[in-house]
């Protein structure tokens, strides 16, 4: 039996500082914020999709996890210290947290309707770094003029997918890269030119 | 000091959680209502139930907040509700717009240009701009959900016949990132084109209608217009009385009993600092 990772020290003031460098990413897509709280990450989970979780999920979101980050240890700490359910099936998912290995990545996941576009999933995807990788120009709500991000590990037919969910706007999956202690949001709204 | 007595931010973890949440997907389907399970506050609807559960889940210690109602930080709503995130979130108050990095606003943006980092947090009434021309949700949403604004525009149009221009002065329609048509809330029409590539995050909260809804920074925000009949924001032959200035939002005064007038700026900490800057000596 191993030892339960530890949550927030604070749970109150560590999720306000996570959600507000959450909110800055979603409100600047491709721009790269720290997690401004000390967390420990249970199993292969990075720093910021642990803090991502700690902050943004419980009872009432079902989290699907992806085969190669499902381990008893992350389920015991999805369950202690937020208690949300795990999702049996892609489609019923809130958040999910998945890796570049599931193939294809945003596949089955819920997008909303068009009368009710915000009963969509969130997707954190855990990628090697945030830097480094093939550059991509993004343009959007969010961003003056243009941004370029060089998120590593996705292979090329990610940004096919996402070409296609930002077809679906204003439905579609909003997706938030981890990396170390470091996230980067690309929201359903963001035009990804290769 | 915090009063011990509640959660941080008055709100529990829980209902913060959900309210952040619904954030997110506010700011990712720009101009879109979010739906959410609005609560119950210490103050009437119509006294900025939503904006206050909106400032209550975005703030935090390190924050300073500047609330304004009508552009001014002393009036009746300004002051309760800068006292009452001071009390149940131990946060820092200013009534400067350069120095706070939330600003919690009842029908105004404040003259000061905003900056990158901060965010203004808008009091709604009633969040659906199609509701006075069709009173049930299920079909506003269907129209939002087929961008089918052709009765706005009727009614714009309408004005126009009757008025000979665009009657409407205050919560003029706007399409937001070419998509959505929204509510800035009560604001002049003046405010419209500030609200268009503001560098600043935009967030709405609608407490009786239990809505959230936002504009990204450096986003699109048009008012709705003519090609012959574009859109026009008010002006004043006159200047402020106090600081002298030609470009802010005048509020008129009525000073005595034989209807004499005078024209001040509604935004009260832009004004005072122009008459610092302009006069030093009357400070």
């Amino acid at each position: 039996m191993t030892a339960l990772a530890a949550g927030f020290d604070d749970s109150s003031h560590d999720s306000q500082r996570v959600f507000r460098a959450v909110l800055d990413a979603f409100s600047h897509p491709g721009r790269i914020l720290a997690i401004p709280a000390k967390v420990e990450a249970p199993g292969a989970l990075s720093i910021a999709a642990t803090a991502f979780l700690l902050t943004l999920v419980d009872r009432e979101t079902p989290l699907w996890l992806a085969p190669d980050l499902d381990s008893a240890e992350v389920r015991d700490f999805v369950r202690f210290h937020t208690g949300a359910p795990i999702a049996p099936v892609t489609a019923a998912a809130a958040f999910a947290l998945i890796t570049p290995a599931r193939q294809p990545m945003l596949d089955g996941f819920a997008i909303g309707s068009d009368p009710y576009p915000d009963r969509s999933a969130t997707l954190v995807i855990e990628v090697p770094a945030l830097r480094g990788g093939p550059n991509r120009t993004l343009r959007g709500p969010g961003i003056d003029g243009s941004i370029i991000a060089g998120i590593a590990g996705l292979a090329d037919s990610f940004w096919s997918e996402w070409a296609a969910n930002r077809a679906l706007f204003p439905c579609g999956v909003d997706v938030v890269f981890a990396a170390g202690s470091e996230l980067l949001a690309l929201p359903r709204s963001i035009a990804v030119q290769c | 000091m915090p009063d011990g007595a509640y959660n941080y931010a008055y709100l529990d973890e829980q209902t913060k959680r959900m309210i952040r949440r619904a954030i997110l997907k506010a700011v990712a389907v720009p101009g879109y209502q979010v739906p959410f399970g609005g609560r119950e506050m210490p103050l009437p609807y119509g006294w900025g139930t939503g904006g206050i559960q909106v400032t209550a889940a975005i703030i935090g210690q390190d924050d300073t907040l500047k609330v304004i109602d009508q552009g001014a930080d002393d009036t009746t709503n300004a002051v309760s509700i800068r006292r009452f995130f001071a009390r149940v979130a131990d946060v820092a108050t200013t009534t400067r717009t350069e120095e706070a990095t939330v600003i919690q606003t009842r029908h105004r943006v404040p003259e000061t240009p905003l900056k990158d980092g901060q965010i203004l947090v808008f009091q709604v009434p009633i969040p659906e701009p199609l509701r006075m021309l069709e009173p049930r949700e299920t079909e506003t949403r269907t129209l939002h959900a087929l961008t089918e604004y052709g009765v706005m525009q009727v009614s714009l149009y309408e004005s126009i016949a009757r008025h000979g221009r665009i009657a409407k002065t205050y919560n003029y329609p706007v399409l937001v990132n070419g998509r959505y048509m929204m509510s800035p809330s009560p604001i002049p029409k003046f405010d419209n084109p500030k609200l268009d590539n503001n560098p600043a995050l935009q967030l709405y909260g609608a407490g009786r209608e239990k809505r959230i809804y936002a504009v990204p920074p450096y986003t699109s925000v048009k008012s709705l217009d003519f090609e012959d009949h574009p859109f026009e924001i008010e002006t004043w032959t006159e200047c402020c009385a106090l600081c002298d200035s030609k470009e802010s939002f005048l509020d008129e005064m009525i000073v005595d009993d034989a209807g004499k007038r005078m024209f001040v700026c509604s935004d009260t900490d832009y004004c005072q600092e122009r008459q610092q800057q302009h006069r030093p000596e009357k400070t």
